[in-house]
């Protein structure tokens, strides 16, 4: 098991098990994302509520659970990097921040966009919502640490470093809205309960969820291939794959 | 859902409803699109380095 892993730890292996996997990640994020869209915005019924609003819910809570699942992805890989030398973990850390500064960003506007007709503002600073700003902060510090250290090794360094700590935020933005009182409605599905929503709303939930999943491991590979080349841009197995892609 | 403009309107919301799955799809649109964009770029550059003789 151990073999296998440090196998694809390496960076070549890894490269090229990536090249042969991004696409098929990339077809199944969108054949999940056409189910979830013909689920969450045509067979779903309106919220006896929020009435048809509430179908941000389809993008805003799978890029808010995915802005979450890419920092810890990214705090474990600067970790790995950081304590045991391994070079995917800086790698795979690099490749995260821009995919989650995205996905914090698609949560906080959409966020807003459902704010605006069910809570009448487009933001409050309560506890979630400041919480999910200040990971939109981390992921954004963290991309101009990489930028602003000329060191690839020293610049991995300084952002696990800061992923790490900021890994106190995580738990902060997932209990907030029990913690503290705040406009934001409580979870729904990730609770030990029974999920207190309709299946016909839970299941396009889910599939766009795992869409959002997929798609965010397919964009991940590719992100990695252009960090490993970089980093890698030396050695002689580079040489040798961009000489045969270069003929082919 | 009676008809097309009545699903287009989602019942008064249309604006803030579309306007999330409109930024959501630029925003994945551009995380599909991007890396594969420097990926290339990358390889292309790289590709045209002085070759060395050390590895």
């Amino acid at each position: 098991m151990f073999e296998r892993f440090h196998q694809y730890a390496a960076p070549m292996h890894f490269h090229r098990l990536s090249r042969k996997l991004s696409p098929w990640l990339f077809g199944i994020s969108a054949v999940l994302f056409v189910a979830g869209l013909v689920g969450g915005l045509i067979l779903a019924p309106a919220d006896y509520q929020q009435g048809e609003s509430f179908r941000i819910i389809y993008v805003h809570v799978p890029s808010a659970w995915l802005s979450m699942f890419c920092y810890m992805v990214m705090a474990s890989a600067g970790a790995a990097g950081l304590i045991w030398k391994v070079k995917m973990g800086d790698i795979m850390a690099r490749a995260c921040a821009p995919l989650g500064a995205s996905f914090t960003f698609v949560a906080l506007a959409t966020g807003s966009l459902w704010g605006k007709p069910m809570w009448g503002t487009w933001w409050v600073w309560d506890a979630r919502l400041t919480s999910e700003l200040i990971l939109l902060f981390l992921y954004l510090g963290y991309i101009a640490l990489q930028s602003a250290i000329e060191d690839r090794r020293a610049a991995a360094r300084a952002g696990a470093v800061l992923a790490v700590v900021g890994v106190v935020n995580i738990p902060i933005i997932h209990y907030s809205v029990e913690w503290w009182s705040t406009l934001h409605q409580g979870a729904t599905v990730t609770k030990f309960d029974k999920p207190s929503i309709d299946v016909s709303m839970l299941i396009p939930l889910l599939l766009m969820a795992l869409a959002f999943q997929v798609f965010f491991f397919a964009s991940l590979l590719v992100r990695a291939r252009c960090e490993i080349l970089e980093f890698e841009q030396h050695t002689a197995w580079v040489r040798d794959y961009l000489r045969g892609r270069h003929k082919a | 859902m009676k008809n097309f403009s009545e699903f287009l309107a989602m019942g008064g919301y249309a604006v803030y409803v579309w306007s999330a799955y409109g930024l959501t799809l630029v925003v994945l649109g551009w995380n599909a699109l991007a890396p594969g964009r420097r990926e290339r770029a990358l390889e292309r550059q790289l590709a045209a380095r002085p070759e060395r003789r050390s590895a």
